[in-house]
């Protein structure tokens, strides 16, 4: 009878680990970038192709970077809470557009030139916001998603939380929902912005 | 026998898809002329992990963002950045979960002594479980005591009287 107990305990152990296991989300992968310094960038703005825009033009201010592409179908899930976010918060938010044209699949990048690349990017990326709406403030076209790398960007959408000292205060990888644009974000910026 | 032949089967089929996998890899990255600067990419992307397909390693992956972190080591390797530098790089940027074998400290202990640990504890259960049972036996194989001898003096003689 006692052998069966210690057979029946180390079951029910293995079933919690499984079912604690199977309850957390692998893609959840803990930023090491936050607590740490924004990665410096100087990349074209979608609006105005001849200025770019890094970190350091946001310096002083608290800001969100989202990251975004027209192929990115969760993009299009979180995209109306943004855009709710732009009218309510004053918070700017900056749209880094990561490997628009590349990112697709779509298309044969062997045979594209540089240029014809660029000029595509900006005309899918400008018209998806026409279509849907324009919660940037600015968007930075990142094409060949060098970027996105020192991002430790991995799965698009992901947004971060950059304080007004430039460094990353919070890091959330895929679309941000009412609740956690409620719950973590948000209170998150009433205490940065202090 | 038939159970045998299955795991063998299986174990040859992950084998060759593994190779199959490999071989496309390295067709690709035959592109560059440098043979020690390939392989040194080959190990290093053997060593990362692609967080896209998070079991797979960014030699192994296909993934967009597996052949953008190949195109960085090769990049990183060209520039005469140590295997270190390169892996250090990554670390930074995706954390430990980027590596495939990663490094034993604090919070990765129960990952890497875990395994240890339960064999341990195998071993021991295995062990008392081994030695009960000797004893059990031993004690079972004492010779017949006077009474119990001449009580089977009398079965057997009563199942074949002369």
């Amino acid at each position: 009878m006692n052998r069966y107990f210690w057979i029946l305990g180390a079951f029910a152990a293995l079933v919690l680990l499984l079912a604690v296991g199977l309850g957390l989300n692998p893609r959840d992968v803990p930023s090491p970038l936050v607590g740490k310094p924004a990665p410096a960038f100087n990349l074209n703005v979608l609006a105005t192709p001849d200025k770019a825009l890094g970190p350091k033009d946001m310096q002083g201010k608290v800001w969100l970077l989202n990251v975004w592409a027209s192929w990115c179908v969760s993009c299009r899930a979180e995209h109306p809470v943004l855009v709710e976010f732009s009218k309510k918060v004053d918070v700017p938010l900056i749209g880094l557009n990561y490997k628009e044209v590349r990112g697709d699949g779509g298309f044969d990048m062997g045979k594209m030139a540089a240029d014809e690349e660029k000029k595509l990017a900006f005309q899918r990326a400008n018209k998806w916001l026409a279509d849907h709406g324009d919660p940037y403030k600015l968007t930075v076209m990142d094409l060949d998603g060098r970027v996105g790398i020192d991002y430790g960007v991995y799965g698009v959408p992901e947004t971060y939380v950059i304080d007004k000292a430039g460094v990353i205060r919070m890091k959330h990888t895929g679309p941000i929902t009412p609740d956690i644009l409620g719950k973590k974000i948000m209170p998150l910026l009433a205490e940065l912005n202090k | 026998m038939t159970w045998r032949a299955i795991i063998l089967a299986l174990f040859f089929a992950s084998f060759f898809t593994s190779t199959a996998t490999f071989a496309s890899a390295t067709t690709e990255a035959a592109l560059a002329v440098d043979p020690v600067a390939e392989k040194r990419l080959q190990k290093l992307s053997e060593e990362l992990r692609c967080l896209v397909c998070q079991n797979q390693t960014i030699a192994d992956s296909n993934a967009e963002l597996a052949q953008d972190l190949r195109r960085e080591v090769r990049a990183m390797i060209k520039d005469g950045k140590t295997d270190k530098e390169i892996v250090d790089f990554m670390v930074v940027r995706y954390g430990d979960f980027v590596l495939y074998r990663p490094p034993v400290k604090g919070i990765t202990l129960l990952l890497w002594g875990g395994p240890i640990a339960l064999m341990l504890l195998g071993l021991f259960v295995l062990q008392r479980y081994l030695r009960r049972r000797s004893t059990r036996i031993n004690a079972e194989d004492q010779p017949l005591s006077a009474e119990e001898s001449s009580r089977a003096d009398t079965l057997l003689k009563e199942l074949n009287p002369k």
